[in-house]
């Protein structure tokens, strides 16, 4: 393999498709005769539909029918399995019966012959419930019927006995809100039906997943769907699993016999395309005389909703990252009137880094040690909860190199003593860390005579620079330049690949491409032997393939006049390869060190600095991938002093869902940036030795703000945001409601 | 959405009488607050008069020194307008700190002084709201209530905030609302031009029926001051503010000759603060004046279930502004 390219930093290959608005996303798809849709949503969180009044939105201009309850074809449900390739986090159909589990729930769908048509006609619907009681938050929930035991349970040693005799304890409790995705493009799917065989256009981290699931739910062989999504306007994990407006839109436009475009509207893509739930997470951690961690018990509970459990894994990082001997975590859930929760850009990590290093931080503070001191005494050498050593682990390089560009060495301990004018200077640091996950993959890959080669897989670019990498792994094998790559993703037509999410999209696909790039080669060497070939006669093991040439014995021969010599269209190659092994422990490691400055005199907190450093194994293109790190650590900077999707707790309806009151990082927040890439590859793990990057820099991050927080003010937030409030004195005592 | 009837008017008298047809009728300048209500569904003119076309889009010094704004000219031309910068500094900075650099394109002078309240229930469109449904209750009491509604100028009935970060400006420098009706025109101070909610939270403003703002008229500038406005909210740009204060100040060798106060954020309207004023006058520039004249800004403050860190916020926002004024 060449090595240049591979860790090089080419610009996205489909950029200026991008900017010059040519690239097309879901609802940009409109076959002839396409009808649109637009929801009535569910204004109650919890009861029934008594009545629905549709005379007035029937004679409503260009509508053409108008679905729901009672007039909803019959479907199945997917079995949500992601083992069998149909997952789904909302089982319930669309319209299934006439019960309300969450406000913002489909109740009906208006197709017109415009957009705007149908959206002026589902205004009209009028909709009566009878509302029962809803349970607005996890207090709520847990109150009115408690938790219900979870899932992915660890422990080792005896924590509780190692926690009553130890030196040093701590016994917190954090808590995260409710965080929506908000990608910039809105869920959608165009459906229609041809002969029985349904197509769709969606915006999609996972065609293949989604074809599996349609496949179940409309009871068709998997061949009779067709699912496409050549670009996604991003998802951050809510566009992993199919949504009820997908089924929604594929029923109506069998129903009608025409295509149906459906966009779900900003206001609902809070409520009905999944959120990262709300948690509660308790940690006991002990060290002894020494700063050891003694005993660590994390135990999370999430909100779920009344249709599916969803859990969100807080503690999954808590067993690995620090040695311990006594260790335990548990995850439990709650149900409340809410959508169904799902992945965002992290899950569990994300939440249970914030608890964990918040509470890493006051373990070392109790014990009376330097922060950074104390992580480097206590990193987990090996992986305790597999017994299985790491593949690959630099997080001592990665945390003393991030401490030292920081300028770690100089903070005073002493909270709220850096001045700096108005503004109080913090410092604060925490670990970040990610599963290292790959699975089966299928590609395929033609070198074609026009002096192209032409790669497909049926996995995605989310904007994370897919469509690069994937030609930069053809350019690596056969020398060709990327302008002569061409890459097609995102359509179960290709051969089979993987969902984009869990930062597994780069390690799955990448040795897939590439063994078929070789095998394409081979073909094109058994036609080159063959009794017409231009090396006919020479043993094809004796070929050598170099920039585009097959060489032998110092004679080299462009692989377009292999083709063409005799008339030959491609040579070509298939490849399937295997997920991960289990020999070692695959995990990605790092280290954000995050500067905050609180100007007391006008309560205003700032993050002014940001030094990460990450390793993640090979860096295939060091563009996209800071670009990935940059981006996750904006994300966190959100989720630790902007980000709550906030529920009247009366009623348990969303009150900001917009997108003006649901606060994201502008750029006038960003901070300074400096990302450290310490690509070590990891030759365990992949032929390209990469770890994938999308998500490790969200974790932890949330943490090392509330860590700085409290060296400049010397006040402890344990429950996200950081919104100024926790952190002002005298405010007075509210005296209405 | 619904449909409307729309029609373009080029004189104001045209606009006023297409007004005055329509049974549901509204003005449409930049739509950046009217479109997004009637998509919304919240606001449902059967008549949308476009006043684009009435040449009221010029900023004018008139001979007695005052400025006279027309109704159209667009958040970004006022602001980046040199005499604006020049006398009336706090005015140009509360344009440039609202919204985004699309919505201040588009967004008019008489738009901006018409904006309706961010309250969540007010634009769900089914809750209890008493300025969208009369007679049906405040579900923001005791409710959401954190980051858009009042500390100021509330009632029982209403808490909404007034979002205008221009109008807070206004309400320091002092100003003429100019309407045009179907009876001739008038003036309206603009003190006067907001109501506070009462018991009444749907009358939003001093205007009559089918009245029509042409202009926006500014007191003369006082000689001799600084001005500057002060939002103070989570993010750095594209929110409302959580707290605001606008102030003109004049000190001479150290003490203060002439000072204007008016807080955003906080209030139900703009909110000038003449006792703070008055309390400044002839003090010395300094922390202790400027911790009494905040103090007295924010007095009768009621602080609801989640905003009451808006007082002692409201408070900073002034004492900050009047010290980096007279630095
Ligand atoms: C996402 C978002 C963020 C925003 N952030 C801020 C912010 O931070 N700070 C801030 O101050 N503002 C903010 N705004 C509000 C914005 O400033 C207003 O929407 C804008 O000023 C309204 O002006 P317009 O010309 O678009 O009004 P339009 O939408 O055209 O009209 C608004 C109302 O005024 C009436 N009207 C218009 N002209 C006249 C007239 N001449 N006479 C009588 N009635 C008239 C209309 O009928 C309508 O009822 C934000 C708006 C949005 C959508
Ligand atoms: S605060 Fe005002 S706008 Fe909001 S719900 Fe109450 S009455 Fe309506």
């Amino acid at each position: 393999m060449s090595d240049n390219i591979i860790g090089a930093a080419p610009k996205r290959i489909d950029g200026r498709l991008k900017v010059s608005g040519a690239a097309p996303y879901a609802a940009d798809h409109l076959p002839e005769g396409t009808a649109f849709g637009y929801g009535v949503f569910s204004t109650i969180a919890s009861g029934e539909i008594t009545r629905l009044s549709l005379d007035e939105a029937r004679r409503s201009p260009g509508v053409i029918d108008i679905f729901h309850h009672d007039n909803f074809p019959d479907l199945h449900r997917s079995p949500a399995s992601f083992a069998e390739g149909n997952m789904v986090e909302e089982t319930r159909l669309p319209f299934e019966d006439n019960r309300i589990y969450y406000a913002g729930q489909f109740v009906a769908l208006v197709v017109a012959d415009t957009f705007e048509n149908a959206r002026a006609a589902a205004y009209k619907v009028k909709v009566e419930y009878s509302e029962s009681e809803a349970i607005a938050n996890l207090d709520q929930g847990v109150a009115a019927h408690g938790t219900e035991a979870g899932s992915s349970e660890h422990s080792r040693g005896d924590p509780a006995s190692a926690f009553d005799g130890a030196a040093q304890r701590i016994d917190v409790t954090y808590t995260t809100p409710v965080e929506t995705h908000n990608p910039m493009e809105m869920h959608a799917s165009v459906a229609q039906w041809h002969d029985g065989q349904l197509i769709i256009y969606e915006s999609s981290q996972g065609v293949v997943m989604q074809k599996g699931a349609l496949s179940k739910i409309f009871g068709l062989t998997p061949d009779r769907i067709r699912v496409e999504s050549p670009f996604i306007g991003s998802g951050f994990g809510s566009k992993l699993w199919m949504w009820p407006h997908a089924v929604a839109a594929s029923a109506a436009s069998r129903e009608i016999a025409r295509p149906v475009q459906l966009v779900v509207p900003r206001a609902q893509m809070f409520t009905t395309t999944g959120h990262r739930p709300e948690t509660r997470q308790r940690l006991r951690l002990a060290t002894d005389g020494n700063g050891r961690l003694v005993s660590l018990r994390h135990d999370s509970i999430n909100t779920t909703s009344f249709t599916d459990r969803y859990v969100e894994t807080c503690g999954s990082v808590t067993k690995s990252l620090y040695h311990c001997d006594n260790l335990s975590i548990s995850h439990a859930t709650t149900r409340v009137n809410r959508g169904t929760p799902t992945s965002m850009r992290a899950p569990g990590a994300a939440p249970g880094l914030f608890a964990l290093e918040s509470a890493i931080d006051e373990m070392a503070l109790k014990a009376g040690v330097d922060p950074l001191a104390f992580r480097l005494n206590n990193y987990a050498e090996r992986d305790e909860s597999l017994d299985l050593d790491f593949s690959s682990n630099h997080i001592v390089e990665a945390t003393r190199r991030a401490a030292e560009r920081f300028g770690w060495q100089d903070r005073n301990p002493e909270p709220g003593s850096m001045r700096d004018g108005n503004e109080i200077v913090g410092y604060g640091m925490a670990a970040c860390n990610w599963e290292a996950l790959k699975f089966g993959c299928e590609a395929r890959v033609s070198l074609r005579a026009d002096g192209s080669a032409y790669v497909t897989c049926a996995t995605q670019d989310i904007g994370t620079g897919t469509y690069t990498i994937v030609a930069q792994a053809v350019s690596d094998v056969t020398g060709l330049p990327l302008e002569r790559i061409t890459v097609r993703l995102g359509d179960t037509s290709y051969p089979e690949g993987p969902l984009s999410g869990g930062s597994w999209a780069t390690a799955t696909t990448l040795p897939a491409v590439a063994e078929a790039t070789r095998n394409a080669i081979d073909q094109l060497k058994s036609y080159a032997v063959s009794s017409r070939g231009r090396f006919s006669g020479v043993d094809a093991g004796e070929l050598g393939f170099e920039n585009a040439q097959l060489v032998h014995n110092g004679e080299r021969i462009d692989y377009v006049d292999i083709l063409s010599a005799q008339r030959l269209a491609s040579a070509d190659g298939r490849a399937k390869t295997s997920g991960a092994d289990n020999e070692y422990s695959y995990r990605s490691f790092g280290a954000h060190f995050v500067e905050v400055r609180w100007d007391p005199g006008i309560s205003r907190l700032r993050v002014s600095r940001v030094v990460s450093a990450i390793d993640v194994g090979q860096v295939i293109n060091e563009m996209t991938a800071r670009n990935q790190v940059e981006g996750a650590i904006v994300m966190g900077l959100g989720m630790a002093h902007f980000e709550a999707t906030e529920y009247d707790h009366r009623d348990g309806r969303p009150v900001n869902n917009d997108y003006a009151e649901y606060v994201v990082p502008v750029h006038a927040d960003q901070p300074e940036l400096d990302v450290i890439l310490l690509d070590y590859p990891d030759y365990q793990f992949n032929e390209f030795g990469a770890r994938g990057i999308g998500e490790i820099g969200t974790t932890g991050l949330a943490a090392a703000v509330a860590n700085a927080v409290y060296h400049a003010t010397g006040k402890r937030v344990r429950d996200l945001p950081i919104h100024k409030e926790k952190l002002m004195d005298d405010i007075p005592e509210a005296r209405s409601a | 959405m619904r449909a409307f009837d729309y029609s373009r008017a080029d004189s104001a008298e045209r606009a006023i009488a297409s007004h005055r047809d329509g049974a549901q009728a509204s003005y449409l300048a930049g739509g950046t607050t009217l479109l997004d209500l009637v998509k919304l569904d919240v606001m449902q003119p059967s008549r949308v008069v476009d006043i684009n076309r009435l040449g009221l889009d010029r900023i004018e010094t008139l001979d007695d020194g005052r400025v006279r704004i027309g109704a159209l000219v667009t958040n970004t031309a006022l602001a980046s307008d040199e005499r604006i910068k020049r006398d009336y500094a706090v005015l140009s900075e509360a344009l440039m700190s609202g919204a985004t650099t699309q919505l201040r394109n588009k967004a008019t002078t008489a738009g901006n002084v018409m904006q309706r309240v961010r309250c969540p229930y007010f634009r769900d469109g089914v809750s209890a709201c008493n300025k969208r449904e009369p007679g049906s209750g405040c579900a923001a009491i005791g409710g959401f209530n954190r980051s858009v509604h009042a500390v100021l100028g509330t009632s029982e009935h209403c808490i909404a905030m007034h979002p205008s970060d221009m109008c807070v400006a206004m309400a320091a420098i002092g100003a003429t609302v100019n309407v045009e009706g179907p009876n001739g025109s008038r003036d309206i101070d603009f003190l006067d031009f907001h109501l506070l909610p009462g018991d009444d939270p749907a009358r939003e403003h001093a205007l009559e029926a089918d009245e029509l703002i042409t202009h926006v008229t500014l007191d003369a500038p006082i000689g001799g001051s600084r001005s500057g406005y002060l939002k103070l909210r989570d993010r750095a740009s594209y929110q409302f503010a959580l707290a605001s204060s606008a102030v003109i100040v004049a000190v001479e060798g150290g003490t203060i000759r002439d000072a204007r106060i008016a807080l955003g954020g906080v209030g139900t309207k703009p909110w000038r603060a003449r006792e703070a004023e008055q309390s400044l006058i002839g003090q010395p520039a300094g922390e202790r004046s400027f911790q009494r004249a905040a103090e007295l800004a924010l007095q009768g403050a009621v602080p609801y279930r989640q905003n009451a860190y808006k007082i002692p916020l409201g408070k900073q926002a002034v004492v900050r502004n009047l010290t980096t004024l007279t630095a």
